[in-house]
């Protein structure tokens, strides 16, 4: 009985049992409280509605057997492996903690298929039945412990109920204190991005074959995947080329669509023309991506081969190598026009229309009006919206994955290959990794890098966008 | 240099025009801006659909396999179906069953694996060898891409008649000519062809050569495939030369091969059929059985799993920032937190996973459950802020006559608000659903680039996404991978702008005047 319970997949049996219970308490703490309110004078009123009451019953009773599963869910799994390993025999616990690992996670998962028939190792059937055996009297006791959780929170919470109980405050109180918690998700989020980046770094930087944190930064040579060489200066300098590259595109483009979009386009080209603009933003990455190698890199490399066969260049020119920085930065601007765009004209919008009418009574032209007197009131919100999509062009990964290169150099020809940093963090964590290689983790010390100066920028543009925002509201 | 003085008004005039001038110059920047954003769109759509159509549609091997003989009792292996294509394609090919290279050369036509489905289904029906089986079997990547292009570009040109074939010591044949002077207007004419050096396949009566060299009146050839013609004698039929597009050193596939599609083409044994396996099959290594079906599945239980964690938290999240929270340092360092977390870089969220979910949790690697918790968090804010936004375009009035009704706080806004507020939340929470289906770093990063070669039963079994495939099958080396590549595209695409209107036909048909 007790090994089928430890091999059953019971995730359903669980939440079904609580389901009805919860049911059953409304529905009792409803009929209840319901009873006492016969009678129409005052005395006989409730203070809140029969069914708050019986929300309150049902919270009071799976409330606690939901947070005994929860206990069980976090700690049983290490109890049960820590049960096993004390009755293992001592020839292999001898072999070190390693072996005995091993050994039990094969068990666990031999376990966990549902054979029907043993394997023949005397030791490892044992275990195979002993792990079951374990698990399933660690679901009964938790099964046990959350029914009895479960009627405690019942029969405490029907001692509650009366005519004068707030139930209505307590439900209030805990529907508030769940949405604080779905609420509280995204700090938690930022906490665990902030934590594990650091402590990745902190142990990147006190490994044996780690480097130092100078070196890190300042060095110039990196070759992370064969040897040990850490200096990250070549990625930074290759992320920057390729942002200010893709800034060379979208910056003009957006801006000049902007501009055009909320100063002279008919409102039937708007219409038609911002949601086109949008739909650049809405492409997924990795088609960007595909298109930069396929299409652009080709020409880029043609257009460097066309340029060193001139008369008047060396033939060394340009490196004109199959991916380049070149392509990867111009998709990656067509990819970003519509961020600076749709921000930038959202800023060109806010500016007031008095300012606008003051201009073309002066006798401006419509192109006066827009350079001399929108443009400069502007000029925070679009220095925030390039701000934020430059944060954009740093953080762009599958780009620069598949149509720049994994060469760590520093050059500013444009046609030759250069790494960025996301590159290497993907190439250094896709396939094997064991979190306890320099090489792995380097990878964590670039990503806290990035988050560092994308948050830096997200926080300068925000913080512009909102200032300019109060000023004009 | 000094200029006329101009008359004030001429003055004027002049710098009118300028400025004229500088106003339709700056419009038409704007106009150029716009032309280039759009005509970009349209040439990246343009070249993706039009590398993907070679895709939809491939070349199969239409059999007709006799019982193949068991290895094993009761078990039909893959080698024991394989024995019995190729015996069936000897049978088209009799004149070559001595010749061993050639045999290779024609049991490369296909793949080993791609009787695969022919084992399930005769796994399934026990009988179905009881009689003849005609089955189609993928043709390989190389000679379907062969068929596809090149083989537009073959030329055809008449030579002249035949004389007497005759097979020297080395097994060569020597071909003279018949006819007056046939053989030396080809020479000249194949001297005179742009680029020499490319391969020439002669056909005589139903036999094909390879042309090995020329001299005078006689041909030295090679033969590849069909019937011999009778040695020695006056043969006096029309000879053809076939001239290929490339050296056979630049291509794939082999002369003899060509001649061999060629044939069974024209036996109606190769027939271009649409692709199905695109979307019935699972990964493999080889182009011609590649389908996307198992990511399909697999990004379904992603989304799956993104939606039932982000879109609930998303949305009570919102409505507890928005209706519920007191301010107060706590909520705005909420609000500063969830505005900065919708800029983070989507790799970052990758990093996330691995070091907690993977390292510390020690949850498994590859599967979806855990690459749809990463998309979950990476497309929260975006839910949140999204959903803020509909909850404040609810007028005030309808909370306030809630709440002066009797209602609770949290009646008034689950009540009232938040169905009136539903339209705005779901366009986007679609808008963030479609992101999270398009996004690739993050589950690079936690391992669900692995090769999968089963669709995924459930979101804990290992599992590839649509956009992952993309990037997978992209760096694949053969040529095949990448119209395969492209069609994938148009099928994210293609969902992705169904996730779209569906949000824009929502939007339209609950917008209700407020």
């Amino acid at each position: 009985m007790l090994q089928t319970l430890g091999y059953l997949p019971i995730g359903w049996l669980v939440i079904a049992p609580l389901a009805a219970a919860a049911f059953v308490a409304f529905y009792f703490g409803r009929q209840q409280v319901g009873a006492l309110a016969i009678g129409p004078t005052f005395s006989t009123r409730l203070n809140s509605q029969p069914n708050f009451h019986g929300y309150f019953l049902a919270i009071a009773t799976i409330l606690p057997a939901a947070l005994v599963f929860l206990i069980y869910l976090i700690f049983a799994d290490g109890q049960v492996r820590n049960n096993l390993i004390s009755e293992l025999p001592d020839y292999l616990i001898a072999r070190g903690t390693e072996q005995v690992d091993f050994f039990v996670s094969r068990v666990v998962e031999y376990a966990q298929s549902r054979p029907s028939e043993p394997t023949g190792n005397l030791l490892f059937d044992e275990s195979v039945e002993r792990f079951s055996v374990l698990k399933g009297s660690a679901r009964l006791s938790a099964i046990f412990l959350a029914t009895l959780a479960g009627a405690a929170g019942f029969f405490f919470g029907r001692r509650q109920l009366s005519r004068q109980f707030p139930a209505r405050s307590y439900v209030e109180l805990c529907i508030t204190s769940g949405l604080f918690v779905c609420a509280a998700i995204a700090v938690v989020t930022t906490a665990g991005i902030v934590l594990s980046l650091v402590f990745e770094t902190v142990r990147f930087f006190s490994l044996p074959d780690g480097p130092s944190i100078f070196e890190f930064l300042f060095g110039t040579d990196w070759n992370a995947q064969t040897g040990a060489n850490f200096g990250a200066v070549p990625l930074f300098f290759g992320t920057l080329m390729i942002a200010f590259l893709a800034m060379l595109v979208a910056v003009p483009i957006g801006l000049f669509a902007a501009i055009y979009l909320s100063e002279y386009a008919s409102p039937q080209f708007r219409a038609w023309v911002k949601p086109i603009l949008e739909l650049l933003a809405g492409i997924p990455t990795v088609v960007y991506g595909f298109f930069a190698a396929t299409l652009i890199a080709p020409l880029v490399r043609d257009f460097a081969q066309w340029v060193n066969a001139l008369p008047f260049t060396s033939d060394t020119l340009l490196a004109a190598q199959p991916t380049s920085a070149l392509a990867a930065g111009l998709v990656m601007g067509v990819m970003i026009i519509p961020f600076v765009s749709s921000l930038s004209d959202d800023v060109i919008n806010a500016v007031p229309q008095s300012l606008r009418d003051g201009a073309l009574a002066m006798g401006a032209t419509k192109s006066e009006m827009i350079k001399q007197v929108i443009l400069p009131a502007a000029l925070p919100g679009i220095i925030a919206a390039i701000l934020l999509a430059v944060s954009r062009a740093i953080g762009e990964t599958m780009i620069v994955v598949m149509a720049a290169g994994g060469r760590a150099l520093i050059t500013f020809d444009p046609t030759s290959d250069i790494t960025t940093v996301t590159y290497q963090i993907v190439a250094l964590l896709t396939g094997d990794t064991a979190f306890d290689s320099a090489r792995t983790v380097s990878a964590f010390a670039l990503g806290f890098v990035l988050f560092g100066v994308t948050l830096f920028f997200n926080i300068i543009a925000l913080r512009v966008v909102q200032r300019y925002r109060e000023a004009y509201d | 240099m000094t200029k006329p003085a101009l008359s004030p008004e001429a003055f004027a005039e002049q710098r009118l025009r300028k400025r004229h001038a500088a106003e339709r110059r700056f419009k038409l920047y704007g106009q150029l801006a716009i032309a280039i954003a759009i005509g970009f769109l349209a040439i990246l759509l343009v070249s993706i659909s039009s590398k993907a159509l070679g895709a939809f549609s491939r070349h199969m091997l239409v059999l007709t396999i006799d019982q193949p003989q068991l290895s094993q009792q009761s078990d039909l292996a893959v080698s024991d179906l394989n024995l019995a294509v190729r015996d069936t394609l000897l049978g088209e090919f009799p004149e070559i069953s001595v010749d061993r290279p050639a045999r290779i050369e024609l049991f490369g036509l296909t793949t080993r694996l791609a009787v695969l489905p022919l084992t399930e289904e005769a796994a399934q029906t026990p009988n179905m060898f009881d009689a003849p089986v005609q089955t189609r079997l993928a043709l390989s990547d190389d000679l379907d891409l062969y068929l596809k292009n090149d083989i537009k570009r073959h030329q055809r040109v008449e030579v002249g008649r035949a004389g007497r074939l005759a097979q020297d010591t080395s097994g060569m044949f020597r071909l003279t000519d018949a006819g007056p002077d046939g053989f030396i207007e080809f020479q000249d004419f194949v001297e005179a062809l742009p680029e020499p050096g490319t391969d020439i396949l002669i056909s005589l009566s139903g036999a094909w050569f390879e042309l090995l060299a020329a001299s005078g009146a006689t041909l030295e050839l090679r033969h590849l495939a069909g019937p011999l013609p009778n040695l020695g004698e006056q043969n006096a039929s029309e000879i053809e030369a076939t001239l290929l597009p490339a050296a056979s050193e630049n291509r794939k596939v082999t002369n003899r091969q060509i001649v061999f599609a060629m044939m069974l083409q024209e036996r109606g044994m190769i027939q271009k059929r649409f692709n199905q396996s695109l979307f019935k099959n699972s990964d493999s290594t080889y182009p011609e059985l590649a389908g996307a079906a198992a990511a399909l599945i697999g990004s379904m239980f992603t989304m799956l799993i993104t939606a039932l964690f982000a879109i609930p938290v998303g949305i009570l999240a919102a409505v507890y920032l928005e209706e519920f929270a007191k301010k107060s340092i706590l909520t705005n360092v909420i609000e500063v937190n969830i505005n900065n977390l919708a800029a983070v870089p989507s790799i970052i969220f990758g990093l996330l996973g691995a070091a907690v979910f993977l390292n510390t949790f020690g949850l498994p690697r590859s599967v979806p459950l855990v690459g749809g918790l990463v998309l979950g968090l990476l497309v929260l804010p975006t839910i949140i802020i999204a959903s803020r936004a509909a909850l404040q375009s609810v007028p005030p009035s309808v909370r306030d006559a809630a709440l002066g009704l009797g209602a609770s706080h949290s009646q008034a806004v689950f009540h009232h608000v938040l169905p009136l507020a539903a339209p705005g939340i779901l366009t986007g929470a679609i808008i963030a659903m479609a992101r999270a289906l398009g996004e690739t770093a993050p589950l690079l990063l936690i391992g669900m680039v692995a090769f999968i070669s089963e669709v995924p039963r459930s979101p804990s079994d290992e599992a590839t996404v649509l956009p992952v495939l993309i990037y997978k099958w992209f760096s694949g080396a053969e040529r095949a991978w990448e119209p395969m590549t492209a069609a994938v595209i148009i099928m994210l695409l293609t969902i992705l702008v169904g996730m779209n209107l569906v949000a824009i036909l929502l939007r339209r048909r609950f917008e209700r005047r407020l």
